[in-house]
C-alpha cells in the first residue's frame, strides 16, 4: 500500500517510515521481504513508537512536516473496519463493506497527495490549534502498561518467557485499547491471527464502539 | 532500562523495592546525578525532601527507584530484581504530544541498521505503524 505512494511522491520531498509493532523474534521479516519497500521499514519490538505517539493498532499514522512538527496526530491510516462484517466461515466481506473500505483508503491516500502538494495550505494539514486538540492523551495506566510491556519483552528475550508473558498480560489489562499489545500474546495460526476466535471475541466485545477510531477527514466513513 | 537505553549495572544492589546505584551507574543508566543541591539531570534539580535523605542516599549510593517514585514516574522490576524498567510519566508524554514537536526515535531495520526520524528533517514524513498480524 505504501510503496506505490512513496514511489509516486518521493521526488516531492516525501518519505514513508513504516514501523512494525512486532515483538516475536523474526515476525515481520517475511513480510518486509515480500513487500520489498524502498523506504525505511523499521522493527520496534518494545513498542517504543506506540509509546511515543500513543499508537494502539495498525495501520495508524502521524503526519510530520519538514520542520518536525506534527500536522496530523496519530489516527487510523486509511483503514476502515469493513472486516467486521466478514463471513467468518468463508472470510468474504460483503460488497458494500468492501467498497466503503476501498473508499476510505482512497480518500486517505488522496489527502496525503494533497498535503504533499500544498503543504500547510492543504485542508488536511491541521494548524497548531486543531492538531493540539487531537493530540492523544495517554493516561497513567497507559504509561505503566508500556513499562510492563518493556519488562515483559526483556524477560521473554532473556529466557524467562513465563514471567515475561505475565507482564505482557498485565500491560494489556492496563491498556485495553491497545490491540498492538494484546496481539503480542494472541495465538498465531497459518491463516493469520484474524482467523482466531479470541480475536473475534475481542472485536465483538467492542459492540457499537469502533475498532479503528473515526478519522475526522472529509469523505471518511 | 529507561525510555531510550538499556544499561548493564554490575555494581547495582537490589533490596526489595530499592535499587541502589553508584553515582556513576545512576548517571550512565538514567542521566541523573547527585549534586549538593539535590538530584539533577541537565539543568533540572530535585531537592531531596528534608528529613528523608535516608530514603534516597546511603553512603555514596542513590536509590534510583526512590528517585523515580519521587518524580512520579512509573517503574517496575522483575520478580528476582534483576531487570528494572524506569519509565516516563503520562503527564510528560501528554505535554510532549501537545507540543506538536514529533518525538525522535532510533530503530533498526531488518539488517540491523538504525534509522532516526530526525534524519528526515526537511521532508514530509508519513510515520505509519504496521505488523505482520
Amino acid at each position: 500500500m505504501w510503496q506505490a505512494l512513496y514511489e509516486e511522491l518521493k521526488d516531492h520531498g516525501f518519505v514513508v517510515i513504516a514501523v512494525a509493532l512486532d515483538s516475536r523474534e523474526g515476525d515481520p521479516l517475511p513480510w518486509i521481504e515480500a513487500a520489498t519497500p524502498s523506504y525505511p521499514c523499521l522493527i520496534d519490538r518494545d513498542h517504543r513508537l506506540a509509546e511515543l505517539y500513543h499508537m494502539v493498532n495498525v495501520p495508524q499514522a502521524v503526519w510530520i512536516d519538514e520542520r518536525g512538527t506534527i500536522v496530523r496526530p496519530t489516527e487510523p491510516a486509511g483503514a476502515y473496519e469493513g472486516f467486521r462484517r466478514m463471513d467468518r466461515v468463508t472470510r468474504e466481506v460483503p460488497a458494500d463493506a468492501a467498497r466503503i473500505t476501498a473508499e476510505a483508503k482512497a480518500t486517505y491516500l488522496n489527502a496525503i497527495r494533497d498535503w504533499v502538494r500544498l503543504g500547510q495550505a492543504s485542508d488536511h494539514a491541521l494548524d497548531a490549534e486543531r492538531a493540539r486538540a487531537r493530540a492523544p492523551q495517554p493516561t497513567e495506566e497507559v504509561a505503566r502498561a508500556h513499562v510492563f510491556f518493556k519488562l515483559g519483552q526483556h524477560l521473554i528475550r532473556h529466557g524467562q518467557p513465563e514471567e515475561g508473558d505475565r507482564w505482557l498480560s498485565e500491560a494489556s489489562r492496563l491498556h485495553p485499547d491497545s490491540w498492538a499489545i494484546w496481539r503480542q500474546r494472541a495465538p498465531v495460526t497459518e491463516l493469520g491471527l484474524a482467523a482466531q476466535p479470541d480475536f473475534w471475541a475481542r472485536v465483538d466485545a467492542l459492540g457499537e464502539r469502533r475498532y479503528y477510531a473515526p478519522v475526522d477527514m472529509k469523505g471518511m466513513p | 532500562m529507561t525510555e531510550t537505553t538499556e544499561t548493564v549495572l554490575p555494581d547495582a544492589r537490589v533490596e526489595g523495592e530499592r535499587l541502589w546505584l553508584s553515582p556513576v551507574e545512576l548517571e550512565r543508566a538514567t542521566g541523573w546525578s547527585s549534586r549538593p543541591e539535590g538530584l539533577c539531570r541537565g539543568s533540572i534539580c530535585v531537592p531531596i525532601p528534608p528529613g528523608r535523605e535516608r530514603e534516597f542516599l546511603r553512603g555514596d549510593q542513590i536509590d534510583a527507584a526512590a528517585l523515580w517514585r519521587h518524580l512520579g514516574q512509573p517503574l517496575v522490576h522483575s520478580a528476582d530484581g534483576g531487570a528494572w524498567v524506569l519509565g516516563t510519566a503520562a503527564a510528560d508524554r501528554v505535554a510532549a504530544l501537545r507540543s506538536l514537536e514529533a518525538p525522535d526515535f532510533s530503530l533498526p531495520d531488518r539488517t540491523g541498521r538504525r534509522h532516526s526520524l530526525s534524519e528526515h528533517r526537511g521532508k514530509k514524513v508519513l510515520l505509519v505503524s504496521w505488523a505482520s498480524w
